[in-house]
C-alpha cells in the first residue's frame, strides 16, 4: 500500500492556487504547515484584538478548497493553522461546514502546547508574548485514530504533522526509529511546499519549467519508510536530486541529529536516487531515541523600530547617502533621543552582503539606497527621527529620491525569540484531542 | 591549484532559526566535495562574514550529497524579529558566502559544471 500526502502550505501567507493541482493529482492526506517561528506573534496580536481570533485566518479557505476531497473520503486534512487557538479555529472550521450543509465529518483540535501556565516552573518573563512547545505526532495520530477527516493543532514540529498519518496507517511503533526518522524526513521535504520543487533553487533556477506554476510536493510513502517525493503532472518547477538535497539540509543544523520530538533522525545516511521525470526515492533513513525535552518557543518584547530609506543617483551616489543617514543620526543627538541600536545598509554597494563584498565592491554604482534602521524602548521614541527625515528633501546632498511609492512609516515592534527546554510531562499532561461530529 | 568563486563550484539554500544563519553549500562530485571540505573551514567563514556573525560557526560534512553545513550563532541581528536588518532571516547570506574565493585543483574547476554559468536576462 502506497500513501499520497502533499504539502499544501508553507507558511501563513503562501499561494493557494498550487493546492488545487495538488488535490486534483490524488492524495490520502492533505498538510498545511502555517506557523513560522514569528507566526504565532502576528496570532497573538489577533487574539488581543479578539478572543475568537488567533489562528491562521485564510484557514477556511484552505479547508473550502479541500472540501470536496475531504467529504468524499479520498483526502484527510492536517494542519497546524490553528496557531495560538486551535479551538476557535475548529469552532470556525465547523461553523463553515455546518453552513456549508456538510454532515458525516469529523473535526479534531489538538491543544495543551501554550506552556504559560507553567511560567514559574519554565522561569518564563512576565510579559512573554506566547511561550509554546513543539508538540510531536502523538496527538494527531490518535485524533485520525478517533476517525478524524480534519486535524487542526496549534504549535505542532512541522515534519510531525506529516509522520502522523504514516505513523496511524502503517502502524509504526513508537520506538520503531528508522521509520519515524523516515516519516520525519519526508514531513522535512514536504513542509516548505514549492521548496523542494524548484523554489528557491540556487542551481540553474532559470531553466524551471514554467516557473510561474511551481507545483508542490508529493510524498509517496511505503510501509517501510522508503519514499518517492515528486509534483502533480502538469505543472511547473522540477523535483531533482539537485532541490531535493537543498530542502533536505534546510535549516535542519546537525544534519546526523536532527531533532524531533518523537525521533532523532540522520539525515547524513539518507540515499537520494534521481529517477528521473520528477521523481527522487528516499531511502535509508536512521533514526535514534527522541530528545528527553522538547523544544520550547518563548516570545518577549524588545523594543520599537523606525526606518528611513532614501534613494540617491550617479555621481557619488554612496557618498550621498552616507551624508544623508549621518545627517539622520546627528539630528537625533540634536533632538535628544534615545536610541538603543542603529543599522545603516547601503543598497547598491554591500546592503546584504556587508564585509563579505570585499574587492567586489563598487563605490561609484548608478545608484544607491542608504537605509538607516533604530532600535528605541517605545513607539513614541522611535517614531521622532522619522519626523527629520523631510529636510533632507531641500537642504541634503543633491537629487534626492524616494526608494518606493509606498506610505505609511509607523513604528513596528520588535519581537525576542528564544528556544528553551519543557519537561515532557508538563506539555504530556495538558495534551488533549478534542473532536466535533457534524 | 587554481582560484575560483564559490558561485562558480556550488549551490547554497540558507535557513534561519532564532538567531542562527544555518547555511549549506552543494558540491556536485566527489573531487569538489573534498576540495570544499579542505579550503572553506569553519574559521574562514567566521572571517569571511566579519561583523555580520557575531557568535560562533560550526561546520558539518554531509558527504551522502555532497553538502558542507555552516551554522552560525549570532548571524541575524539578534533574530528575524528581533533584527533591525532588512534581510531579517538572513536568506541573502547564502549568496554572501558564494563570493568567497578558494584554491581548488584544477580538474575540479574544469569538471565544475557550474562554473561561468550565469542566468540570463530574460529567465523565467
Amino acid at each position: 500500500m502506497t500513501l499520497r500526502l502533499g504539502g499544501g502550505q508553507g507558511f501563513y501567507g503562501d499561494g493557494r492556487a498550487p493546492l488545487d493541482d495538488l488535490l486534483a493529482d490524488g492524495l490520502d492526506y492533505v498538510v498545511c504547515e502555517a506557523l513560522a517561528e514569528l507566526t504565532l506573534a502576528i496570532l497573538q496580536k489577533d487574539r488581543l484584538r479578539d478572543e475568537s481570533l488567533g489562528y491562521t485566518r485564510d484557514l477556511p479557505l484552505y479547508v473550502g478548497a479541500a472540501l470536496p476531497y475531504i467529504v468524499n473520503g479520498r483526502t484527510r486534512f492536517i494542519t497546524n493553522a490553528g496557531g495560538i487557538n486551535p479551538i476557535a479555529a475548529g469552532r470556525a472550521v465547523v461553523a463553515g461546514l455546518r453552513e456549508a450543509g456538510v454532515a458525516g465529518l469529523k473535526v479534531a483540535t489538538v491543544v495543551g502546547d501554550d506552556v504559560r501556565p507553567h511560567a514559574e516552573a519554565l522561569g518564563l518573563r512576565g510579559d512573554a508574548l506566547f511561550a509554546n512547545a513543539y508538540l510531536g505526532a502523538r496527538p494527531i495520530v490518535d485524533a485520525l485514530a478517533e476517525g478524524a477527516d480534519i486535524v487542526i493543532t496549534g504549535r505542532v514540529a512541522d515534519a510531525s504533522l506529516f509522520a502522523a498519518p504514516l505513523i496511524h496507517e502503517f502502524g509504526w511503533a513508537w520506538d520503531d526509529w528508522d521509520r519515524l526518522a523516515a516519516g520525519v524526513t519526508v514531513g522535512h521535504l514536504l513542509e516548505c511546499s514549492g521548496q523542494v520543487a524548484g523554489g528557491n533553487y540556487s542551481g540553474d533556477w532559470w531553466n524551471n519549467p514554467d516557473p510561474l506554476r511551481v507545483g508542490f510536493p508529493i510524498g509517496e510513502c511505503e510501509p517501510d519508510g522508503t519514499f518517492v517525493v515528486t509534483k502533480p503532472a502538469g505543472t511547473g518547477g522540477r523535483v531533482s536530486f539537485d532541490t531535493v538535497r537543498e530542502q533536505l539540509l534546510y535549516e535542519v543544523h546537525d544534519p546526523s541529529a536532527y531533532l524531533n520530538p518523537d525521533v532523532t533522525a540522520d539525515l547524513a545516511a539518507v540515499h537520494l536516487e534521481d529517477l528521473g521525470d520528477d521523481r527522487v526515492r528516499v531511502t535509508h533513513a536512521r533514526g535514534s531515541a527522541a530528545p528527553s525535552t522538547y523544544k520550547g518557543l518563548v516570545c518577549t518584547p524588545a523594543g520599537w523600530a523606525g526606518e528611513a530609506r532614501l534613494a540617491y543617483p550617479w555621481p557619488d551616489a554612496e557618498a550621498k547617502a552616507r551624508a544623508a543617514l549621518r545627517y539622520l543620526r546627528g539630528r537625533s543627538e540634536a533632538i535628544g533621543m534615545e536610541v538603543e541600536e542603529w543599522c545603516e545598509e547601503y543598497f547598491g554597494v554591500n546592503g546584504f552582503g556587508g564585509p563579505t563584498v570585499g574587492e567586489d565592491i563598487d563605490h561609484d554604482p548608478a545608484e544607491v539606497i542608504g537605509r538607516l534602521a533604530w532600535r528605541c524602548s517605545t513607539p513614541e521614541e522611535a517614531s521622532k527621527l522619522m519626523r527629520e527625515v523631510g529636510l533632507l528633501g531641500l537642504s541634503g546632498p543633491p537629487m534626492i529620491s524616494q526608494a518606493d511609492r509606498l506610505r505609511g512609516g509607523r513604528p513596528t515592534q520588535l519581537l525576542g525569540v528564544d528556544a528553551i527546554a519543557v519537561p515532557r510531562e508538563l506539555v504530556d499532561a495538558q495534551v488533549q484531542v478534542e473532536i466535533t461530529e457534524l | 591549484m587554481v582560484e575560483i568563486q564559490l558561485r562558480d563550484l556550488c549551490g547554497v539554500r540558507s535557513g534561519d532559526k532564532g538567531d542562527i544563519s544555518d547555511l549549506t553549500l552543494f558540491a556536485d562530485d566527489d573531487e569538489a566535495f573534498a576540495a570544499l571540505c579542505e579550503a572553506v573551514t569553519a574559521e574562514r567563514v567566521k572571517a569571511h562574514f566579519g561583523d555580520l556573525v557575531t557568535g560562533e560557526v560550526v561546520r558539518y560534512e554531509v558527504p551522502n550529497v555532497w553538502g558542507l553545513k555552516f551554522v552560525m550563532q549570532g548571524a541575524l541581528g539578534g533574530g528575524g524579529p528581533r533584527s533591525l536588518r532588512a534581510d531579517n532571516l538572513g536568506k541573502t547570506l547564502g549568496g554572501a558566502l558564494l563570493r568567497l574565493r578558494i584554491d581548488v585543483p584544477e580538474s575540479v574547476a574544469a569538471n565544475a559544471p557550474r562554473n561561468g554559468r550565469r542566468a540570463p536576462l530574460d529567465a523565467g
